[in-house]
């Protein structure tokens, strides 16, 4: 847990974190019942190092889930 | 009936169906039970923000064991987009290597760029993914596709959501004729009877998501699909009579009373 700020870009939008844990992020958008997938900074994160990653400011960060589609 | 195989698997069902554009995914599992298919299409999204706590989850709809999910690169324009959006699915999918390609060239049409296409196709096959291939009814790119790698050809029969059915059978013929992967017709497919003209060609199965989902009652038309994949598969094995100008009796001469 660090007590600085952090500014990523998740999904496209700015937002500010006061902690630099992934899996706190991904924890704040209740995904743990869904498929999902993590790329930061264009590399996939895989599932098993999300625990213990750190986010850096700057970041950009995308989460994708599987939806409707043809 | 006979089995599809693509690549390294194989599937029970010659028809292959979209979880788009239904009212919800009650009414998405119910269409794919009804359609008997084995393989699913989804898309790959970014996550909601916002996302509630209880938001339903499309693949919480549809048992693993039970469905092979296909994801797709729907809505990417570029080859860069495409390959990103095929690591984010396998690893959202623990690792499965099976993909739907599609890159798009225009928002009208939804036309696949083919150069594009072709070119994410050579980086996806190089990185050991299994793709099945979106592309243009054009024979001689079909086989640049099929020489490339990929597992399955799945040229359009019409526009992605325009229902016009088969519009050129002639090419599809010589694009079976050339090809040595399973054909699957991607696209177009309205109602029943274009499912079985497909099939009755000689495809090997359909892809189609509008045509079900879009009708007044997507279920019963799941079910109208699947019988037409299944009498359009075997009529295209029974082998058609030849066509011929004039009547042909069924009934013998002798024997009518006078």
């Amino acid at each position: 847990m660090n007590a600085k700020t952090i500014g990523i870009i998740l999904n496209g939008s700015e937002i500010l974190l006061k902690s630099n844990s992934l899996k706190e992020l991904v924890d704040s958008l209740y995904l743990q019942e869904a498929r999902f997938a993590v790329e930061i900074n264009r590399e996939i994160v895989p599932k098993s190092q999300i625990d213990n990653y750190t986010l850096n400011d700057k970041d950009v960060v995308e989460i994708v889930i599987a939806v409707g589609g043809g | 009936m006979d089995k599809l195989v693509i690549g390294s698997r194989e599937f029970s069902s010659r028809l292959l169906v979209g979880t788009g554009k239904y009212k919800d995914f009650q009414e998405t599992q119910a269409a794919i039970v009804a359609s008997g298919a084995h393989v699913v299409t989804v898309a790959i999204r970014r996550t909601n923000i916002g996302q509630n706590k209880d938001e339903p989850n499309l693949l919480n709809f549809l048992n693993p064991e039970e469905f092979i999910i296909l994801p797709n690169t729907a809505g990417c324009y570029s080859v860069d987009d495409a390959v990103r959006t095929c690591n984010l699915a396998r690893e959202l999918l623990d690792g499965h290597n099976l993909v739907k390609l599609e890159v798009l060239g225009d928002e009208k049409t939804l036309f696949p760029n083919m150069t594009q296409t072709l070119e994410a196709a050579k980086v996806l096959v190089e990185d050991n993914f299994e793709v099945m291939v979106y592309c243009t009814d054009d024979p001689i790119l079909c086989k640049e596709l099929d020489d490339i790698g990929c597992v399955s050809i799945m040229p359009l029969a019409a526009p992605i959501g325009s229902g016009l059915g088969i519009t050129n059978p002639y090419n599809i013929e010589i694009i079976l004729e050339n090809s040595n992967k399973p054909i699957i017709v991607d696209a177009g497919v309205g109602t029943a009877s274009d499912a079985a003209i497909a099939m009755e060609l000689g495809c090997d199965g359909v892809l189609m998501n509008t045509a079900i989902a879009e009708a007044k009652n997507p279920i019963l038309m799941a079910s109208a699909m699947k019988k037409a994949i299944e009498s359009g598969r075997e009529a295209f094995l029974a082998g058609r009579m030849q066509k011929r100008l004039y009547a042909s009796k069924s009934s013998p001469d002798d024997g009518v009373i006078k």
